[in-house]
């Protein structure tokens, strides 16, 4: 079995003397789709600020492409090929969507995305590149906020809650391009309340609770029983 | 009339000195919502560091500057990088009490130095160098210098801001620091950048206001108080803001010394808490709350 692109092993995460995490591990493998699901609380965003180095973590926690990255801070994690989508978007208000993209992409990382990719992708945004990234829709802003990661041409891409405040089917739409993401090499796990939609997605699943993995498995042999058991803790 | 015209002409021409003193401050605050009271000592160290520059290679105070500017720049990179960065966080105090702190110690440190006699920069026959522009109106090439200088710093940093990628940056960190960071911008390092163009236009004004009048190594709270009087003026986040705000401080200074030497800084003060209680934004806001 090939190595994997991203192990975590027995992660823990503290905010202050609260643990969210306690000894979780999870592996992604190259042109995967792992789905990461779980109630409020459970620790998913958790999880993937510390993949993203937001939160830093013990230096063998995290390994990528087989090596470690647990204790680097989040500008060298993205310098590696790790990006974050991160959760309610967060575009930045002063820069025009043009500029978000931009600043997405001023490492210089080598790889297939540009802003011509990007705008190709979602031809929504073409025609609005120099508009204030605070006056586009939802949707809209969270194409920019995908974008924006794609630019840093991530070999991994940590989605949180993509579906967070969007009509269905912009939800619907917004999926419906991750595969042309996957194709041009990059792994994702997304992040997802909404699991129907995140298992459809993604070859593996994971759900979490209270911080630990409750389940795990590949996401079109879970019994929708139980992940409602691993969700719910009942 | 003349006389008045004349008049406002000078303010105008100081008031590009107190925006650039504006300009250093209205960037890190804009940038990393830093607060420094130490502004006004570092003005007032590049005009030593000029002094010893001059005295050592026998040069122009102007031509000085090519040394002062670079040697404030690096100060504020270390500054930001090894101290100052400690201090950001959600809290404001922090680094208004650290940069108070500096501001003592710079204050006494050139007190030991350089004793507390008065000095000032000499730059020769420039100083007294004036043309007429109209019947009566006289204007000095050395203020007309620092305005042209003043404009250009401002125009410099407007473009530096908004047209390339470190202005960007600088922006992206401004609006949101950890997210910044997870795009792959190292926030410490782009805040030292920014404190080290901001003392190295520190070291402009510096050097040009201590060729202008004397220094001593107590009125660096005098020229701070200037700065932020322009930069409040102007409204937060503009630096065009900025100029007006220096130049409607000049102004104000110099109509008030005309009615009566004594007024010149009151006038400037009651200016600003006037502008301050009509328009508490500024004149031209853009950072918002």
């Amino acid at each position: 079995m090939p190595e994997p692109l991203l192990e975590v092993r027995a992660l823990d995460a503290h905010y202050g003397d609260f643990q969210a995490l306690f000894g979780l591990s999870l592996a992604v493998s190259a042109g995967e789709i792992v789905a990461v699901v779980g109630a409020n609380g459970a620790g998913k965003s958790t999880l993937l600020k510390c993949i993203a180095g937001a939160i830093k973590s013990r230096r063998d926690a995290i390994a990528f492409c087989g090596e470690p990255i647990g204790d680097l801070a989040a500008h060298e994690v993205v310098g590696r090929g790790i990006a974050l989508v991160p959760e309610g978007r967060r575009l930045f208000p002063s820069l025009s969507l043009e500029e978000n993209l931009l600043i997405g992409g001023q490492l210089g990382r080598p790889g297939p995305w540009t802003l011509e990719r990007i705008y190709e992708l979602f031809p929504a945004l073409a025609e609005r590149r120099h508009v204030p990234s605070s006056a586009l829709s939802g949707g809209q802003q969270q194409m920019v906020a995908i974008g924006r990661a794609l630019m840093s041409n991530p070999r991994l891409l940590l989605c949180d809650e993509l579906s967070l405040g969007l009509a269905p089917i912009v939800v619907r739409d917004l999926y419906a391009r991750l595969p042309s993401i996957v194709r041009e090499g990059t792994s994702l796990i997304i992040v997802e309340q909404d699991i129907v939609q995140a298992l459809k997605a993604a070859q593996e699943a994971l759900c979490l609770q209270e911080g630990r993995v409750a389940l795990a498995g590949q996401s079109a042999t879970l019994s929708h029983d139980a992940i409602a058991a691993a969700y719910f803790g009942t | 009339m003349t006389g008045w015209g004349n008049i406002v002409i000078q303010g105008v021409l100081i008031g590009g000195l107190y925006a650039m003193f504006a300009a250093g401050l209205a960037l890190i605050f804009g940038v990393m919502r830093l607060v420094n009271i130490a502004h006004g000592d570092l003005i007032v160290l590049a005009a030593y560091l000029a002094l010893i520059a001059t005295d050592a290679l026998a040069i122009n105070p102007l031509a000085a500057i090519a040394f002062v500017a670079p040697a404030m720049a690096a100060l504020g990179y270390g500054l930001q990088r090894g101290l100052l960065n400690r201090t950001l966080g959600d809290d404001l105090l922090p680094p208004l009490l650290v940069t108070f702190g500096l501001s003592v110690i710079l204050q006494n440190g050139l007190l030991e130095l350089f004793t507390a006699d008065s000095r000032r920069l000499n730059a020769g026959a420039i100083e007294i160098a004036s043309f007429q522009l109209a019947e009566g109106v006289w204007i000095g090439v050395l203020p007309l210098i620092q305005f042209v200088a003043a404009i250009a710093v401002i125009g410099g940093l407007q473009i530096l801001f908004y047209r390339t990628a470190l202005g960007r940056a600088f922006r992206a960190a401004s609006d949101d620091p950890s997210v910044a960071q997870l795009v792959g911008i190292d926030n410490r390092h782009v805040f030292a950048l920014a404190m080290a163009i901001s003392l190295a236009v520190v070291a402009v004004a510096g050097v040009l206001i201590a060729i202008r009048t004397n220094f001593d190594p107590a009125i660096g709270p005098a020229r701070l108080i200037f700065g932020f009087e322009a930069v409040i003026i102007g409204g937060l986040g503009s630096m065009w803001g900025t100029l007006a705000g220096g130049i409607i401080l000049g102004v104000s200074q110099a109509i008030g010394a005309q009615i009566n030497p004594g007024w010149q800084i009151l006038a400037g003060h009651l200016a600003f808490l006037f502008i301050l209680a009509v328009w508490p934004q500024g004149l031209f806001p853009k950072i918002q709350g």
